[in-house]
């Protein structure tokens, strides 16, 4: 399946462009106003059309895209960097206390959905894009636990683990000298499927008001603002909607390359 | 079957402690006094206090703990610091909209998905699993407030088959209320269905290889009857733990969505109180939602164990 991979790629790459492009370069000024051009129809002169205050869609699409993509990253790097090495010492402690301990850990934070824990961040500390990250950010822990726990488990049943421990290894310099590297593919994998979970997420936020604020351009916000529009102009809908639809299938379609291509079992069965 | 069920309750028990702690605690340090956001900034000392000592604020934060659990475990969540009812009456008022939301969206998503999962299993290569493929992958990106717009401006804007958002009521008639109910359990479904089919079809595909498929075809079953005697049954252990695991999807999801449809549910009822800083509110709902999902895993645990015998000796 060598095809999803390019085409993921593909698609996510022209998102992570436009993102990074808008820091240089977009069409217009995203935030300036000009009310005699609103609502205007996809067209020549404004790709993707204008919004009820007239700013060009396209290069809030553009800079959209820079907060979706850097709320999500943050918090994979979030779920990345606590859960791994959670995983991997529940891992090399099997059936102790404290891998009990993360475990039932792990699933207590897995029976908060991240728009839970971003209700009660924003009950406490009021609405914010840095909201949306943590509560994204620790919902992935537990998912890169289990998968990092999951994966090292069976990796400690092997003989040149055993062999490392002969060496005199202690079970933190074999985690992260044989174990990390082993499993860094799986978690490569995993990431980018959080990665796009993260983007679904951060629009949905963001939509209910428990993301990114004004004026801080975000996906979410957008559709927000068009729902009592969408009746007299679709387009303030579709096209943030379309935006989303491409990043995180992109992502998916990348991910589910990725897993194919560096799972050694499927490329053997494949030869 | 009975050490296995025990094991898992005392930690159905744990967890709901924890949990409770934790929301207690970050509730606890929101900024802010409710009783002064009741009464305004020019409120006078001694109002302020009777007002915390109706609202038993002034008692220990230990104490305030366990007043608050033990009110939960009898039905009394407290009274609202805005509206001045009782919490619990305000949430089985938005529990008759949410409830059914979201069984309505998981009964539509299990009926889509395991007709879809299968066709595609037993079609393996084919373009049929192609194309279910092709769309559950597009299922799966699509935002379901999105996709729940994009239902109101074809069928309630253009069609006007249903109304754009707002809840007829129970009292109007069983149909009435199924009626406002089905875009937003469309809207729901949808990418749910998509997951739940994937995972269908991939929990089939292992199985269909398993020596136990081929002994059924060689016994003389067609390949219809293996299919469905032997292998869907087996397929559905991974199946029913997707389906536990996205009741919180679900619920998250119905979140948003009454946001979409202005329904009168308990995610409203959520935002009106963060909004108003109806502190105890958010806390309980919260807390129930919580609960919810743990109840869900545990209740999977034991379908498991009725499912798959193997796993009632494992712990």
């Amino acid at each position: 399946m060598r095809r999803n991979l390019i085409l993921g790629t593909a698609l996510s790459s022209l998102v992570l462009l436009a993102a990074l492009l808008s820091f240089v370069w977009t069409p217009y000024d995203h935030a300036a106003l000009s009310i005699p051009d609103k609502l205007q129809t996809p067209g020549p002169e404004h790709w993707f059309g204008t919004d009820h205050f007239g700013r060009d869609m396209f290069s809030m699409i553009m800079v959209g895209a820079r907060t979706s993509i850097a709320v999500a990253l943050i918090a994979v790097g979030i779920g990345m960097g606590l859960g791994v090495p959670l995983g991997l010492t529940a891992a090399a402690r099997k059936g102790s206390w404290l891998d009990e301990v993360i475990m039932r850990g792990n699933d207590l934070v897995f029976a908060f959905p991240s728009i839970i824990i971003a209700i009660l961040i924003t009950a406490v500390f009021g609405a914010g894009a840095v909201n949306a990250i943590i509560a994204i950010g620790i919902f992935n822990i537990p998912v890169f636990a289990r998968v990092a726990r999951g994966a090292a488990l069976s990796l400690w049943e092997r003989e040149f683990i055993l062999a490392a421990r002969v060496a005199g290894k202690g079970p933190a310099r074999i985690s992260a000298e044989h174990i990390l590297p082993n499993i860094a593919n799986l978690l490569i994998v995993q990431g980018t499927i959080q990665f796009s979970l993260g983007i679904l997420a951060e629009a949905g936020l963001s939509y209910v008001g428990l993301g990114a604020q004004p004026p801080t351009p975000s996906w979410g916000r957008m559709l927000a603002d068009a729902q009592t529009m969408v009746s007299f102009a679709p387009h303030l809908a579709l096209i943030p909607g379309l935006a989303i639809i491409v990043t995180v299938l992109g992502l998916n379609l990348m991910g589910d390359g990725l897993r194919d291509w560096l799972d050694p079992r499927i490329r053997v069965a494949r030869a | 079957m009975l050490r296995y069920s025990l094991k898992r309750l005392l930690s159905l028990i744990v967890s709901l402690a924890v949990a409770s702690v934790v929301i207690f605690a970050v509730i606890e340090v929101a900024p802010g006094d409710p009783a002064s956001f009741m009464l305004g900034v020019n409120a006078q000392e001694d109002t302020l206090a009777a007002l915390r000592a109706e609202l038993g604020l002034d008692v220990p934060k230990v104490q305030r703990y366990f007043d608050w659990i033990g009110g939960l475990l009898v039905g009394d969540f407290g009274t609202s610091y805005t509206y001045r009812t009782p919490v619990a009456q305000m949430i089985a008022d938005r529990m008759w909209v949410s409830l059914p939301l979201a069984l309505y969206a998981l009964a539509l998503s299990t009926l889509i998905a395991f007709p879809a999962g299968i066709y595609a299993a037993a079609r393996r290569g084919k373009p049929g699993d192609v194309a279910v493929m092709g769309a559950t992958q597009l299922g799966v990106a699509v935002p379901n407030f999105w996709f729940a717009m994009m239902l109101v401006l074809i069928f309630a804007i253009n069609l006007r088959w249903f109304g754009a958002g707002g809840f007829a009521g129970w009292d109007k008639g069983v149909w009435a209320g199924i009626h406002s109910l089905t875009l937003p359990a469309i809207a729901l479904a949808l990418p749910q269905a998509a997951i739940l089919a994937r995972v269908m079809r991939s929990a089939l595909l292992d199985i269909l290889g398993e020596d136990f498929m081929r002994t059924a075809r060689a016994k003389g079953l067609t390949r219809r009857q293996a299919l469905w005697r032997h292998g869907v049954r087996n397929a559905l252990i991974p199946v029913l733990t997707i389906l536990g695991l996205q009741f919180s999807f679900l619920l998250a999801g119905s979140i948003i969505i009454e946001q979409v449809f202005f329904l009168p549910g308990l995610g409203r009822l959520v935002f009106q109180a963060i909004s108003s800083r109806d502190l105890i509110v958010v806390e309980s709902v919260v807390m129930l939602l919580v609960f919810a999902v743990i109840m869900v895993n545990f209740l999977v645990d034991l379908a498991y164990a009725l499912v798959d015998p193997r796993l009632r000796d494992r712990t």
